[in-house]
């Protein structure tokens, strides 16, 4: 291994760290401003231009609160729940293909931190280790309201991995992969997952919204019951992370959805551009329509959140193990019959 | 057409529990429904005005902060007959008569005149009653956008007099108003 590869994964590593911080602080502001607008409001547009340094300001805000600490026996657990938190929200982006390579310098650079061809196990790895941040936060509270919530987030978060798994696997079959670079290159063309697997991008994109504690799955903080759930007790900053880790996770689960089924960083043309006008102007062009269908992805999230109301618990707990998982075991067999069919009839010879 | 399904307003609608149908139990065309009507509000006018710099339009028939009236002699009208503070419903008038001397006839229109005239702002609900009572024409409630000011003393809400009654200057320029036309 020589010495560029390591600068050049710490360039991508750093980007990347940046581009996550930076959504995550800017869909704060959409999410306020699309809020606003969907209820004909304006939003907040007094700090800065149009509202454009309103994170900045409400971080600020969280920096300068005092720093309260209730009376718990789990003092260590109270802090390690939101550094869980948000480590594992900050984790997943190592794996995302951000597009295909740049030829610079006469070299190939891969546009990924991590080429991992057990990509998408490790995304749901460092996914489930995310409830810890949670389930931890809330036991070490000390408060009922907190621990409800917590309990409420682990319950969730655990029957809806089952289905976001089993959902996964009838893509998986399709695809013969687990890594996302691999994913990503075969839906060049408009070969896109979403048209062949609609039914497991549907389910996907419910138990998306599950596990990133989105409404209407919003169970764990839900304001008007649990008074935030098992973000209740925290203050200043240690809120803030749990806040932020909540965007930075909305913003990997819609980068994981654009790369599973709306083909990555590919677009229309994309073999044309790079044949005809240079691998890098095509790539740049890739994030950029990569970025497009995360923001379209984003806003969709905020979009539901103001639409639908939030589901009861035993109505999402029915969801969850009587609809959602049932149905993708179906969408496991029927992928499975059309490729032995399609198998069997490239062995006969048709 | 029986008492239960009349409906007077024509916005009554029976309610029935039917069976859903399949397509209905998804619930996903009701949520792409609801998604178009959200999306729909993303692109409507927003109703809301930028306090400092806009200000919202006042009602015709706003009825602002008390005034004294003068007549064209810059008088006053007020004969302390206490109608107002009767007809006031929050009892937040309250003034004390007293008799013009002689060398005040150009302060005061009548024999009678109101020494001590209060208003109570923390009571007063501005409904205008005193106003429709006064048979003098001497108290009215103005359009003036001036609202109380705010205070951390009860007492600096009690308008008396020097608050209240019409400043000499408007009266002499409502004369001369009145004498140009």
């Amino acid at each position: 291994m020589d010495n560029t590869i390591i600068i050049e994964k710490s360039v991508i590593i750093l980007v990347v760290f940046a581009i996550t911080m930076v959504m995550a602080m800017y869909s704060t502001l959409a999410e306020r401003k699309i809020a606003a607008w969907l209820q004909d409001r304006i939003g907040p547009n007094r700090a800065g231009k149009g509202g454009i340094l309103q994170p900045l300001a409400d971080g600020l805000k969280l920096f300068s609160k005092e720093e309260f600490e209730p009376d718990t026996p789990n003092r260590f657990l109270f802090f390690v729940g939101p550094a869980v938190a948000m480590s594992t929200a900050l984790m997943t982006s190592a794996v995302i293909p951000w597009g295909d390579h740049f030829h610079l310098f006469g070299r190939d650079i891969i546009l990924q931190a991590a080429d991992i061809d057990v990509a998408l196990l490790y995304v749901f790895g460092v996914i489930s280790v995310g409830v810890y941040g949670i389930m931890i936060g809330g036991w070490a509270s000390n408060n009922k309201f907190s621990l409800m919530g917590a309990v409420r987030a682990a319950s969730q978060m655990v029957s809806y991995e089952v289905a976001m798994g089993l959902s996964m696997i009838a893509l998986l079959m399709m695809t013969g992969t687990l890594s996302l670079r691999e994913i990503s290159l075969q839906q060049s063309g408009m070969h896109w997952n979403v048209f062949y697997q609609p039914l497991s991008f549907l389910i996907f994109l419910i138990c998306a919204f599950a596990e990133t504690n989105r409404t209407p799955f919003d169970l764990a903080e839900c304001e008007s019951e649990l008074i935030g759930g098992y973000h209740t007790e925290y203050s200043s900053m240690k809120m803030g992370f749990y806040l932020f880790a909540e965007y930075a996770n909305m913003f990997i689960s819609s980068t994981i959805i654009a790369v599973l089924f709306f083909g990555g960083y590919n677009y229309p043309g994309m073999s044309w551009m790079v044949e005809n006008v240079g691998v890098n102007l095509a790539n740049v062009i890739g994030i950029g329509v990569l970025f497009a269908k995360i923001c379209f992805f984003i806003f969709f999230y905020m979009w539901v959140r103001w639409t639908i109301p939030r589901f009861r618990y035993d109505q999402l707990m029915n969801l969850g193990w009587r609809i959602l998982i049932p149905l993708s075991i179906v969408n496991i067999m029927i992928t499975g019959i059309v490729i032995l069919r399609h198998e069997i009839a490239i062995f006969l010879g048709f | 057409m029986s008492i239960e399904t009349i409906s007077l307003s024509g916005r009554k609608k029976q309610v029935s529990n039917k069976e859903m149908t399949f397509l209905e139990r998804l619930y996903l065309v009701a949520i792409v429904k609801g998604l178009i009507i959200t999306l729909k509000h993303l692109f409507s006018r927003k109703v809301t005005i930028q306090y400092p710099e806009q200000v919202r339009t006042m009602s015709p028939v706003y009825r602002g902060q008390h005034m004294l009236k003068r007549d064209e002699q810059g008088r006053e009208n007020c004969t302390a007959c206490g109608l107002c503070a009767l007809s006031c419903p929050a009892e937040a008038i309250t003034m004390k008569a007293a008799e013009r001397k002689p060398n005040e006839k150009h302060l005061y229109r009548e024999e009678k005149y109101a020494e001590i005239y209060e208003i109570n702002m923390l009571r007063c609900i501005f409904c205008g009653l005193c106003e429709e009572a006064c048979p003098k024409d001497a108290i009215y409630l103005t359009t003036s956008k001036l609202l109380v000011p705010s205070s951390y003393e009860r007492e600096d809400f009690i308008f008396g007099k020097d608050k209240l009654v019409m400043p000499l200057e408007m009266a002499i320029k409502n004369t001369e108003l009145k004498k140009a036309n």
